[in-house]
């Protein structure tokens, strides 16, 4: 008896390690674990991008109200994809979305892109060399933030957000902090 | 022409990788270049993932590069260059897993197998000894004994 229950060891342990690798492949590597949340923003002063009569984009602005920080950039095609529900959600004026214009290899991409596609957002920094990417620790364009009102990241999404994303993930945080209500 | 050959190979015995590092990145101070270069080959790209900043060519690799020789310039330590970066990425960017309590399966769970893999070859062959042992059978009896000395005398030519 006690020798049949021995034979059954190996397949159970394959059992085991299959699960437990089946869920690692699930898991997608690109996406790294957010290491600011639930703590302030990273320090930042970003210049402002041309055709924009703001003062550019800094860690100060963000305290006092929710709003998501967007890094972006002219050269990334899943921005483009992003773009019109960006543009959605200020047309809906549900939060305040401000922009990093991320490793623009010219100067006027970024403010040419935005003229071309329209221009949701608040305040926008440039950011040429990856500073503030860096700071908030990002791999790839897009990504988004949900910075609360002291200034706390609360979450950070990975990729285009759009209206199903925006729903399942991002308005339940924004309930959350008491914001973004349509 | 083996002279050149001998040549050749002596010259390409002091070469060595150089990584993604443009010239223009390089710190003047040759100290603190070597520190950025050490640091850089334990940084994982973000971008490209199995490759160390050191050798990506992907334009975040280049930034992380040049912060971590602005860090150095202005002071800091390895130690703090490194836990900067790993405060923006987390664990993963280190390119050797760092000793912890999550990451003890990591590092004791090989030794751990091989160990259990040589307790079961130790207790295979332990007991494929003693039935072995227990296969060989009892001496003859003086019967026995007799009747196969007689067996053997009639084979006798």
């Amino acid at each position: 008896m006690k020798k049949r229950l021995l034979y059954l060891l190996p397949p159970l342990i394959f059992v085991v390690l299959a699960v437990f690798f089946a869920v690692g492949l699930t898991k997608d590597p690109r996406k790294l674990p957010n290491m600011l949340k639930g703590k302030p923003v990273p320090e930042f002063a970003l210049k402002p991008i041309k055709n924009r009569d703001d003062k550019g984009f800094a860690s100060t602005d963000l305290n006092g109200g929710v709003s998501l920080v967007n890094v972006f950039g002219s050269w990334c095609v899943a921005c483009r994809i992003e773009h019109p529900f960006l543009m959605e959600i200020k047309r809906a004026g549900r939060v305040p979305i401000h922009g990093i214009d991320w490793r623009e290899e010219d100067p006027d991409a970024g403010p040419k892109w935005l003229i071309k596609h329209g221009d949701p957002y608040t305040l926008v920094g440039d950011d040429p060399n990856s500073k503030a990417a860096i700071a908030f620790g990002v791999t790839g364009a897009p990504e988004t933030f949900i910075v609360d009102k002291a200034g706390v990241v609360r979450f950070k999404y990975v990729g285009p957000l759009n209206p199903k994303i925006w729903d399942t993930t991002i308005q339940p945080v924004l309930d959350e902090l008491g914001k973004g209500g349509l | 022409m083996r002279r050149f050959v001998i040549i050749a190979i002596l010259l390409g015995a002091f070469t060595f990788p150089a990584g993604a590092v443009n010239p223009s990145e390089m710190l003047k101070d040759p100290v603190l270049e070597l520190r950025a270069r050490e640091i850089s080959k334990h940084l994982r790209c973000v971008v490209c993932q199995n490759q160390s900043i050191d050798d990506s060519d992907a334009t975040l690799a280049r930034d992380l590069r040049v912060l971590v020789r602005d860090r150095l310039m202005t002071g800091a330590s390895d130690t703090e260059v490194i836990d900067y970066v790993v405060s923006r990425y987390g664990d993963f960017v280190l390119l050797k897993p760092p000793f912890k309590l999550a990451t003890m399966v990591l590092w004791f769970g090989p030794g751990l197998i091989l160990l259990l893999a040589l307790l079961a070859m130790v207790n295979f062959y332990r007991r494929q000894q003693r039935t072995a042992r227990a296969a060989t059978p009892p001496p003859l009896s003086d019967d026995e004994r007799q009747r196969f000395d007689d067996l053997m005398k009639d084979d006798a030519p």
